[in-house]
């Protein structure tokens, strides 16, 4: 902060963050009145070409297809049924998918905080003079790796391949995640906390666990979803290195689901009805299974939401 | 003890740094000892991610070698007669080779400039907002795309692009968007736009959240209309991070995301969409040419280097920002 901005007590609202905003407007210029309302004009048709494909897909689930596919589904679901989820929900292998995605995220989440985290602090300890080359030694793999096939045979060389630990173990760190948590360490953890600790004290270990990790829930909060969600979309280690359908995790039955029903479609030229009907129910399993795989990350997402602006912040800092 | 006399001697910079000097006439032995001594903790702490980057980063760089060498099963990541480039020549000399190279090119570039604009954009309408729940929500809802899976993504383009049926293909006329191969590369730059615009645009809002206040006041005073006011204060606020993320996007400017083209891929569109990371897969997994594979890889993750390093000096020079 400036001295000139602590003279005068800062104004409530953001002055340059005008259009719903009475006091400010009366300091404005003549044509502000033009941009404001072609600003939200474009806001709203932003918002609503994110929304809307998002909303249909879940109206459609809900809709009798033959509306659908007339066009007569838009706003509200149309001839509602649950034929949909009832048949993805009898198919045995989205369970088997969504069962393996689980165990394969929350082993996968634990370990990438268990080796994050700490690793994080201790590149955060201005004191620990090694931390510049091993900060080098880590961010030299976000702009340089060995590629896609001298990793597949390292991969078949430790036995991963068909292993669930292909999923876990690899990808254990993520060097961006590390650098957010890092520059966390360093910007928001006050250093009088080290100092206080020492002289308590407290070793680097219960300095990191007594006090660090408590004040550091935020930013626990913002990776472990970032990772989280990195494992529940996965599809490319399924598509590479498992060959076993009873390890596919969900994004790669999904897939095979949305295939299967694609192929249908393709063979319905000539429209039959009983062709017509399993068009239909084809339609319907594929609006089902998409809804059913993003659900759970819709749904915790908005819990977390409120770290993100924080947690990305913090990450562009030093980034 | 020991720890009660570090913290008082860190209490008192000229004291630290006569330690330091003192150390520093240290026998290297005795500082190596004294270092691991007071920070084997950290060291520790470190060891599991170091552990993992070298076993799943730097050994598959030490691989690379294979680039150069004829694959032999039984010899692993490094063993094999030394061809040098033959392999590169092998693929510069492909007939696949322009294709391929044009379409990686055309769709990273497509995503780099249109990823790079879209966020900054957003970031300042949306700043424009002066309510902080209507902000908010614009942000929740922009956000919300990021979450979504690839396979989502591509299973909604085929959903909203059937020919007759979908909600966008219905006005495409009836051959199937997806099928032409000159559509590929639109599509995706657009898909991946609505998809992290506004998850991208995060990082400008938190910038832009800092701007002194006085500034905006010092500018009205000067008769800045609000358009002024966006291009003099809020432009010139995020700048340092635009750089700074035009040359890390630099250096992913041909790797294109390889779960997205290749789900999008079909027999019709593969003159569009066949980009090198797709064709390693079929070439080095698909059909087991693990040195050739490998060098087309390298090949990738060269340009994308001298892309980033090419970016970076360049900023250095013009703008002063850089990030290494």
């Amino acid at each position: 902060m400036t001295s000139s901005n602590v003279a005068q007590p800062a104004p409530k609202a953001d002055p340059g963050a005008i259009p719903w905003n009475k006091h400010t407007r009366q300091q404005q210029k003549p044509g502000d009145l033009a941009v404001d309302i072609v600003i939200a004009l474009l806001l709203v048709v932003i918002l609503l070409a994110v929304i809307y494909p998002l909303w249909f897909i879940v109206v459609a689930s809900l809709s009798n297809q033959g509306a659908v596919s007339s066009g007569r589904v838009t706003l509200w679901p149309v001839g509602f049924t649950l034929a949909g989820y009832q048949r993805v929900f009898q198919d045995a292998r989205i369970w088997t998918g969504y069962g393996n995605t689980v165990l394969y995220a929350v082993l996968g989440t634990a370990l990438n905080l268990v080796v994050t985290m700490p690793a994080a602090f201790a590149l955060s300890r201005l004191e620990f003079k090694p931390r510049r080359v091993l900060l080098f030694l880590f961010t030299f793999t976000m702009y340089f790796a060995g590629g896609l096939i001298p990793n597949y045979l390292l991969y078949k060389q430790l036995g991963l391949l068909n292993s669930m630990w292909v999923f876990i173990l690899p990808g254990a760190l993520s060097v961006w995640n590390l650098i957010i948590a890092r520059s966390f360490f360093e910007t928001s953890i006050p250093e009088d906390l080290h100092d206080a600790a020492r002289i308590d004290g407290l070793s680097y270990f219960g300095y990191f666990m007594k006090i660090v990790i408590p004040l550091s829930s935020a930013i626990i909060a913002v990776i472990g979803l970032y990772y989280f969600v990195g494992h529940w979309n996965d599809y490319f280690t399924g598509l590479i290195y498992i060959r076993q359908e009873a390890k596919e995790p969900l994004q790669n039955v999904l897939q095979s689901i949305l295939l299967a029903n694609q192929t249908n479609q393709m063979g319905t030229g000539n429209g039959g009805q009983n062709v017509l009907q399993q068009q239909q129910l084809a339609d319907q399993i594929k609006y089902g299974v998409i809804i059913v795989s993003t659900l759970p990350l819709l749904i915790i997402y908005p819990f977390l939401q409120k770290y993100f602006n924080k947690g990305v912040m913090i990450g562009a800092v030093k980034g | 003890m020991r720890a009660d006399k570090e913290a008082i001697e860190r209490g008192s910079d000229a004291q630290v740094v006569d330690n330091d000097k003192v150390r520093k006439t240290w026998p290297l032995h005795k500082r190596l000892a004294w270092h691991f001594r007071q920070y084997w903790q950290l060291w520790l702490m470190a060891l599991p991610a170091l552990g993992f980057t070298l076993l799943f980063a730097y050994v598959p760089m030490y691989g690379i070698q294979l680039a150069f060498r004829d694959f032999v099963p039984a010899k692993g990541l490094t063993g094999g007669r030394w061809v040098g480039m033959q392999y590169f020549r092998q693929f510069f000399q492909s007939p696949l080779f322009a294709s391929t190279m044009i379409n990686t090119f055309k769709i990273s570039l497509g995503t780099l400039v249109l990823g790079f604009v879209t966020p900054i954009i957003l970031a300042l309408l949306i700043n424009q907002i002066g309510s902080q729940r209507i902000k908010g929500f614009a942000q929740t809802i922009t956000y919300m795309p990021h979450f979504i899976s690839t396979v989502v993504i591509v299973a909604m383009l085929n959903i909203f692009l059937t020919p007759n049926t979908g909600l966008i293909g219905r006005f495409l006329g009836k051959d199937n968007v997806l099928d032409s191969p000159g559509a590929v590369a639109p599509i995706y730059w657009i898909s991946e736009v609505w998809q992290h615009c506004g998850w991208n645009a995060i990082i400008y809002l938190a910038a832009l959240s800092s701007v002194d206040l006085s500034l905006y006041e010092a500018a009205k005073m000067d008769g800045a209309g609000r358009l002024q006011l966006i291009r003099y204060v809020d432009l010139p606020t995020i700048m340092p991070t635009c750089v700074v993320l035009l040359i890390m996007n630099m250096g992913s400017v041909l790797s294109v995301g390889f779960e997205k083209v290749w789900l999008m891929q079909n027999a019709m569109n593969l003159p569009g969409s066949e980009v090198i990371s797709t064709y390693t897969f079929k070439i080095g997994i698909q059909s087991f040419q693990f040195s050739y594979g490998t060098a087309i890889g390298l090949f990738n993750t060269v340009i994308n280097f001298v892309f980033l390093v090419a970016a970076n000096w360049i900023s250095k020079r013009v703008t002063d920002t850089s990030i290494f």
